[in-house]
């Protein structure tokens, strides 16, 4: 206490530029994972992403999913008839025999089956439903009278109708594409909007708290103590790290909770490793995008001293998040594959928010995606660069707005 | 010892046309409370920011021990900057105990050391309160604590005093006067003239970004110009005015103050005063730092 240390100031108590970050990315981190509006803001969103692919199962459960009819008395062969014609008109029927009418008709008043069919041999199937014959179970209930009429004739006029249901069903086109378009599935594309809309609240509400958070350190004037400790760029670095691996932890639970509830349930129709592509490339674009924005976001706090003020001056930053984003949500469901859309997704200013989404509604040539990459990575260096100097200059500076031009010329 | 004192060497600082600091020139020594008065916007807040690091001077340099203050020093710094601030929505246990370890300090030393000085300034109690449910003065002694949590080889502080409560200055003055006695340099600013009297060992007065005096508290009340007082209370209004060189700077009844210009004879002012009759008082004065301040920042002026 007595004897004071070396102005060196080496020893035990010397502090390295790791060290310093770890120290403002951990305070960053624990502050905003203990704060209540974090835990129930992450926590609403969830309940709504659960919400949401509760809800598109409800709607899936009355569409192309299996529908169990009755056939009254049938045996294997019709049994398998009714289903091979169902399968022809993408109706997934799945048939079984019901022994008598009576105990037959219960069971579609119960709901268990959609519909109880009789086959007669004048042509006529009768349908027996609850209420009303869903238009895809008609159909393939339709085709199945014709076939079961035709094969009543072929059977009169001595033929034999397997061998020509195998021939007819042989028949088709032998179809040759030069250059096929993608076929875009619709799984994918509902996958992409929700990426996209996820990757958008996520930039948004980062970059927002990163710029409120250097603001913050103004408008209560600790920043004056920081700068004493440690460096500008350490803070700045720091608080970038903390708040966006908070938001890391955000994005990989929607993504996960949302990719693997659908999987579960059986919404999304996708293979496993194409969802988990679209999770994985959703968080590798989420922190590309994050520590782009972030720095810039962090630079354009930095120039005011009063939270009232901070909207005005990220404003042109958070442009570019907005811009992306609707474009992207607006443009790629109904054309997955526009020209502009796939142009501004490679630049690196708009690539955080389209890139992800035509990543997940697939179809992306693999080298617009490297390309895409390789220019954010390369970008992000500069524009760290000329954050920090801004943030720099302009950080010390309690009282009036600090114009651009005086931050960048220190 | 000596060699671990604080100097501020010919630091100049311009804000366009503006002279902040101009050859700005002193030290600080090891185990000494010294005293920096000055006008608002005399420089004592830039001075201090530049010894922090968080202004960069034009030009001249701060060295500690004879070394240039770099980052690694500063670190035993212990700053108390004039625009308060910590985070208000931080608790006040945490935020001492993150303040250390910004310092350098590790994590278990940060937490026993926060913890007793939130005991020695009275704020323990409130370790888990944000600190913006303190009331002012108890946010006046968690800043205090955050300058000292490191337990820093050097203080600087800007304004330490205002803000506090009569207890607060009592904890404050002694725990200044406890660092001093243990070897550190210790600078504080302040306008309250009387404590930097009680409490420094030197004192600098700047004006206009330079230093225009420097010296003990004493020393310089010794230098400077004494006022005579006498009274006479059958004297007749006016009869000191009658000695070669005297000026009445101030009359209060029958007692009045005079100023001798240099060569005048007080002796012949008590003749004067016996000469209208009894004298109950006869002394000379010696100015406090507040009229020494009021002295050097006038006759500067002048200059």
């Amino acid at each position: 206490m007595s004897s004071p240390i070396g102005a060196s100031g080496a020893g035990p108590a010397a502090l390295n530029s790791m060290a310093a970050i770890r120290l403002v990315a951990g305070r960053e981190l624990s502050t905003r994972l203990h704060s209540k509006a974090f835990r129930v803001m992450t926590l609403i969103v969830l309940l709504m992403i659960v919400a949401m692919v509760v809800v598109f199962k409800l709607l899936a459960g009355s569409g192309p999913s299996m529908v169990q009819v009755g056939v009254l008395q049938g045996d294997a062969q019709q049994l398998a008839q009714v289903e091979a014609t169902g399968t022809a008109v993408g109706q997934h029927l799945s048939a079984v025999a019901v022994s008598n009418e009576a105990a037959g008709r219960q069971q579609v008043v119960d709901g268990d089956l959609a519909a109880l069919i009789e086959p007669s041999t004048s042509g006529q199937l009768r349908v027996v439903v609850e209420t009303k014959l869903d238009t895809g179970l008609q159909s393939a209930l339709t085709v199945l009278a014709r076939n079961m009429a035709l094969d009543n004739q072929i059977s009169s006029l001595g033929g034999d109708p397997a061998t020509v249901n195998a021939a007819v069903s042989n028949a088709g086109l032998d179809l040759q594409v030069l250059s096929p378009p993608h076929q875009y599935d619709v799984a994918q594309i509902v996958l992409g909007s929700v990426a996209g809309i996820l990757i958008y609240l996520s930039l948004m509400t980062g970059g927002q708290l990163v710029a409120q958070g250097v603001v913050e350190e103004k408008s209560s004037r600790v920043v004056e103590l920081l700068l004493a400790t440690i460096r500008p760029w350490e803070l700045m670095t720091g608080k970038v790290l903390g708040i966006g691996l908070l938001g890391l932890i955000q994005v990989a639970a929607y993504g996960i909770v949302g990719v693997g509830l659908a999987s579960a349930l059986g919404v999304l129709t996708l293979s496993i490793s194409a969802a988990a592509g679209t999770v994985i490339w959703l968080i590798v674009w989420y922190l590309i995008g994050f520590v782009m924005y972030a720095f810039a976001f962090a630079a354009a706090g930095a120039l005011v001293s009063r939270q009232e003020d901070a909207a005005g001056v990220i404003m042109p930053v958070l442009i570019f998040v907005i811009v992306g984003y609707v474009l992207g949500i607006s443009v790629l469901p109904s054309d997955p594959g526009n020209h502009l859309v796939s142009v501004l997704s490679v630049i690196p200013l708009f690539a955080p928010t389209l890139m992800p989404m035509r990543l997940a509604m697939g179809g992306v040539p693999a080298w617009e995606a490297a390309l895409a990459l390789v220019l954010a990575l390369a970008m992000i260096p500069a524009l760290a660069a000329l954050a920090g100097r801004i943030y720099r200059n302009a950080v010390i500076h309690i009282g009036a707005r600090v114009s651009l031009r005086k931050a960048l010329a220190g | 010892m000596a060699e671990s004192s604080l100097q501020i060497d010919h630091l100049s600082k311009r804000y366009g046309s503006v002279v902040a600091l101009d050859d700005m020139t002193f030290d600080v020594r090891a185990g000494e409370v010294f005293g920096f008065v000055g006008s608002n916007g005399a420089g004592k807040t830039t001075t201090m920011r530049i010894v922090l690091g968080v202004l960069s001077a034009d030009s001249g340099e701060v060295r500690w021990a004879g070394e240039r203050i770099d980052l690694a020093s500063r670190r035993h710094i212990g700053y108390m900057p004039e625009e308060r601030g910590l985070y208000p929505k931080m608790k006040v246990g945490e935020q001492l105990i993150y303040l250390a370890r910004l310092h350098g300090m590790p994590a278990g030393a940060a937490r026993s050391a926060a913890e007793q000085w939130a005991e020695r300034l009275g704020v323990h109690g409130r370790w888990d309160d944000e600190l913006q449910k303190l009331s002012l003065g108890n946010q006046q002694r968690v800043q205090l604590a955050a300058a000292l949590v490191h337990d820093p080889q050097i203080l600087v502080l800007d304004e330490p005093f205002s803000g506090l409560d009569p207890v607060a200055v009592d904890v404050m003055s002694q725990v200044l006067a406890e660092r001093a006695a243990a070897g550190v340099p210790v600078i504080f600013s302040s306008h309250q003239l009387d404590l930097v009297q009680r409490l420094c060992h030197r004192v600098g007065i700047v004006k206009a970004g330079r230093m225009v005096a420097l010296g003990g508290v004493d020393e310089l009340r010794a230098g400077a110009e004494g006022r005579l007082v006498v009274t006479a209370p059958q004297g007749p209004p006016g009869w000191a005015t009658i000695v070669p060189g005297v000026t009445v700077t101030a009359q209060d009844n029958a007692t009045v103050t005079l100023q001798l210009a240099p060569g005048a004879d007080d002796q012949a002012v008590l003749a004067a005063a016996l000469a209208t009759g009894p004298v109950t008082e006869f002394s000379w004065r010696r100015p406090d730092l507040t009229e020494l301040f009021r002295h050097v920042v006038t006759t500067q002026e002048a200059a």
